[in-house]
């Protein structure tokens, strides 16, 4: 690892094809500016991404990763991560892919505590396929498959993860870059699984959820009396109704990362030549 | 009568069956036996019938046979349920004082046995002990030195403290001696024991042992049966080793961290059974395609659906070939008995890493289940050999970068195979991805790149044609006129059910194939057969089909769908039927 490691040297020689003034470019950028500030070099870093927009990530990042199917990079995260503690895992995903599809991994991944960051893309909408709702749309919000909204509540993917167990859950503008690359970084930084939602502004086809309405109404928690460790806050403020936030929403000072508790060290790809020493142990047991 | 004994024990799941049948089935393997178990279970805790069988000789045993010599019965049904197994000299030991046995009509002439098993074993310390009375009493029935099963006992309760397994010590003797004093009837058993030691393991912990030996260490799994003794095999053990289980959520998580771990530079390994094969088989494409070396076992159960969980069934063999959209290389291996589960387990791993590819490891039921003994140096360490294939670090990886110094892990190779860095190798960095990708890993939909890695990816299963030997293990005459085929768990009652066709003059090839895809040849060996049949548990005959299309000519199959395993004579006499059949056909036809 070197010490001169600039983001950019995080940047593939791949030309984003998100349409131009896409959240994902600034969510993105966040993300490099993170990996190289905590002292990661692209060949420790890990990235796995899902499917649609932000499954792209890892064709405009260099480093080693895996763009996987629907739904399911927090899983291949954890696999990683507990292969060989020694990297640098961070997972991405969008809405629909980490709140819909993947919402099952989400949990688990909460729970589990695994030393990893999740950064969501939360655009709400499903923007690949052209338009339709997603988990985190308004309930009234029109699209050629709810033309007349989704008629049900959106998730609320930081109560999710507080009642899942969540140790770090944490909220970002994609737009205002400076906050959002420094809360990545805290994610990258906590012992345990960093969860950061992204608002990451779908130019093309959410018309409501636009970077004028998250400037106008986002509150950020640093200007605020909110403390990060106390749950009941995090509580209070993750359920209150309207408002949006960035922040730290909370985080558990005494979080201990599941492979650490389950005792994992070092990397799992050293083996050696021919059966481990006192392999033979495992058929006297059968006498 | 033949020093082959079989035995069971039965009653209702929660009843402490399977326990009771692993203490004998360990005292006999201690004593020197061979022994090989099937069990007969339900899919529930408590409740409902469930047996343990136990067939034990001098000689080896590969299979059960539908004859019962001695049977424990605990519940009434027990002894319905075995009714066609009983013969003259048989011997049912119930609990004659047990209310709802004291009607029990044992049939075919077999001694009834009355013993107080539950007044014996309160006098012993608990009314828990009741089975281990029966053991003792079958001990004395049979002429088996009781101190073999004091090991055992001591294997299963020491645990629990050395007062408990003197208990159990003294209800067995005492089941003994009741026998001894009350009944002066001669039995017609004489159990002998020998000098050999053996080990005795089921199918799904040849499976475990066959991982850690081949240097897994990361195991991800969600519990189903009969696939989950392959986790608890490995839970604990494997952390000795360096590796770790993980259980999933589901088992769409557990393939997919299986497959990051592999990723990781782990060897890793997922296990499931049917319904788990249809979730994993959305990210199935993804490991191929990302060429992700990764062994994932199936140990098959009666479908589809949830069809019958705890019965045997051998049909997968289809989704194991063809599961997945798009077109998938993969490898597909199926061990023919326990020991192979152990060595098929190290070939799988050597293969996915060699191939970067997903390899199919194919179970069964009947094989999961059973417990077989084995000479220990079965299992010889010495003998497993690793192969990681194309594996680069800091010191060769140069070869493998592009002018602009990128790493191509999908280098269109001649033989298939491109180099593979472990994430943390220096210049190493690199994508990969399900979607169509260039050497770099980088998407495309440009066509000349997209044949091009499609013609790569699946060149690794010709190169492994040549390079492997995807053979098959013969038995019998090699020039007789009848060449039977089978695959899986069917190889030791098809050896077995040989010696009743010999003793009835019939003759046969038998051929036993481990590997579905590659698989071998054997447009010869059906040529050269006047009448070939393909055994198989399924109903439709998909190894049958499978062999067709390779030779091009029809074959005779025999299936079984019932749930249940086959046993050696019935499969003997099913080919010695099929043969009559085939054979008054060919006359027809030839007139």
């Amino acid at each position: 690892m070197s010490s001169d490691i600039r983001f950019t040297d995080f940047k593939s020689d791949k030309q984003p094809t998100w349409c131009p003034g896409c959240g994902d470019f600034g969510t993105m950028n966040g993300m490099m500016k993170a990996l190289a500030e905590t002292g990661n070099d692209p060949d420790n870093t890990f990235i796995v991404a899902g499917i649609g927009c932000s499954g792209k990530i890892g064709t405009y990042m260099h480093s080693y990763a895996l763009h996987g199917v629907h739904g399911r990079a927090l899983p291949v995260g954890i696999g990683v991560k507990m292969a060989n503690p020694d990297l640098e895992v961070m997972v991405s995903g969008g809405d629909g892919d980490g709140y819909s599809i993947g919402a099952g991994h989400f949990i688990h991944a909460c729970r589990r505590n695994v030393d990893m960051s999740y950064v969501v893309m939360d655009n709400r909408i499903y923007g690949l396929t052209k338009g339709q709702a997603s988990p985190t749309s308004r309930e009234d919000f029109e699209t050629a498959t709810t033309p007349d909204g989704p008629n049900q509540p959106p998730v609320n993917p930081k109560a999710l993860a507080l009642a899942s167990g969540a140790t770090f859950i944490a909220q970002t503008f994609s737009s205002n870059s400076q906050r959002h690359a420094e809360i990545v970084q805290e994610a990258i930084e906590h012992d345990g699984f960093g969860f950061v939602n992204v608002y990451s502004p779908c130019v093309t086809f959410n018309d409501v959820d636009t970077y004028d309405y998250f400037r106008d109404t986002i509150e950020d928690l640093d200007e605020t009396d909110h403390d990060r460790h106390d749950r009941e806050q995090a509580k209070d403020k993750i359920l209150e109704g309207d408002k949006e936030y960035m922040g730290v929403l909370y985080q558990d000072e005494n979080s201990v990362p599941f492979e650490e508790r389950e005792g994992v060290e070092g990397s799992m790809a050293e083996i050696p030549d021919g059966a481990p020493e006192g392999a033979m142990d495992l058929v006297r047991e059968f006498y | 009568m033949p020093d082959d004994l079989n035995w069971a024990i039965g009653g209702e799941a929660g009843d402490g069956i399977d326990s009771t049948g692993k203490i004998f089935a360990q005292a006999l393997s201690r004593a020197g036996r061979h022994v090989f178990t099937s069990k007969d279970f339900a899919s529930r805790i408590r409740g409902g019938y469930t047996a343990s069988k136990i067939r034990t000789s001098v000689d080896r045993v590969e299979s059960v046979v539908d004859r019962l010599d001695i049977l424990i019965a605990l519940t009434e049904r027990t002894v319905h349920e075995n009714e066609d197994e009983l013969h003259e000299d048989s011997v049912v030991i119930y609990d004659g004082e047990r209310s709802t046995m004291q009607d029990v009509e044992v049939p075919h002439g077999a001694t009834a046995l009355e013993v107080p098993l539950k007044r014996l074993a309160e006098d012993a310390g608990g009314a828990i002990m009741l089975n281990v009375v029966a053991l003792g009493a079958a001990c004395e029935v049979t002429n088996f030195p009781i101190e073999n099963l004091d090991e055992s006992l001591q294997k299963r309760f020491g645990d629990k403290g050395e007062a408990i397994v003197e208990n159990n010590k003294q209800a067995a003797r005492k089941g003994q001696e009741y026998v001894r004093e009350e009944y002066d009837h001669e039995f017609p058993y004489d159990v002998e024991t020998t000098d050999e030691d053996y080990v005795l393991l089921n199918g799904d912990e040849a499976i475990g042992m066959g991982a850690i030996a081949a240097g897994c260490r990361f195991y991800a799994g969600y519990p189903i049966t009969p696939a989950t003794d392959v986790m608890e095999y490995l839970t604990g053990r494997i952390d000795q080793f360096g590796g770790k289980v993980v259980q999933a959520e589901d088992e769409l998580s557990a393939i997919n961290m299986a497959l990051g771990a592999a990723r990781a530079g782990a060897r890793s390994m997922t296990a499931t059974s049917g319904p788990g094969i249809d979730l994993m088989t959305e990210t199935f494409g993804l490991v191929a395609t990302s060429e992700t070396p990764l062994v994932i076992c199936d140990v098959m159960r009666s479908g589809p659906s949830t069809g019958m969980p705890t019965k045997q069934e051998q049909g997968d063999l289809n989704m194991t070939l063809y599961g997945g959209h798009g077109e998938i290389p993969r490898f597909v291996v199926a061990p023919t008995t326990i020991s192979e589960c152990f060595w098929k387990t190290i070939e799988a791993f050597n293969l996915a890493e060699k191939y970067q590819t997903p390899v199919f490891l194919v179970s069964d039921l009947a094989m999961a289940v059973t417990e077989q003994t084995f000479s220990p140096d079965t299992f010889d360490m010495d003998e497993v050999e690793i192969d990681r294939g194309k594996v680069v670090d800091e010191n060769d990886i140069d070869a493998w970068l592009d002018e602009k110094g990128r790493f191509q892990a999908h280098f269109p190779a001649a033989d298939g195979v491109s180099p593979r860095a472990f994430p943390g190798t220096t210049d190493g960095a690199h994508m990969t991805t399900g979607l169509e990708h260039d050497e770099l890993g980088r998407r495309t939909e440009d066509t000349e790149v997209r044949v091009e890695q499609v013609d790569k990816r699946n060149r690794k299963v010709e190169t492994a044609k040549e390079q492997e030997e995807f053979d098959y293990r013969e038995f019998g005459d090699p020039e007789a006129d009848t060449l039977v085929i089978s695959w899986g768990s069917n190889e030791g009652a098809m050896r077995e059910g040989m010696e009743f066709l010999d003793q009835e003059g019939i003759d046969v090839r038998f051929i036993s194939v481990p590997y579905i895809f590659p698989r071998p040849d054997l447009t010869e060996e059906v040529q050269a057969a006047e009448t070939t049949i393909v055994v198989e548990c399924n109903a439709t005959g998909q190894f049958a089909d499978v062999i067709e299309h390779d030779v091009l000519q029809r074959v005779e199959r025999i299936n079984k769908y019932t749930g249940v395993r086959f046993d050696a004579d019935e499969l003997a006499a099913e080919v010695k039927a099929t043969i009559a059949d085939a054979t008054s056909t060919q006359e027809v036809q030839a007139e």
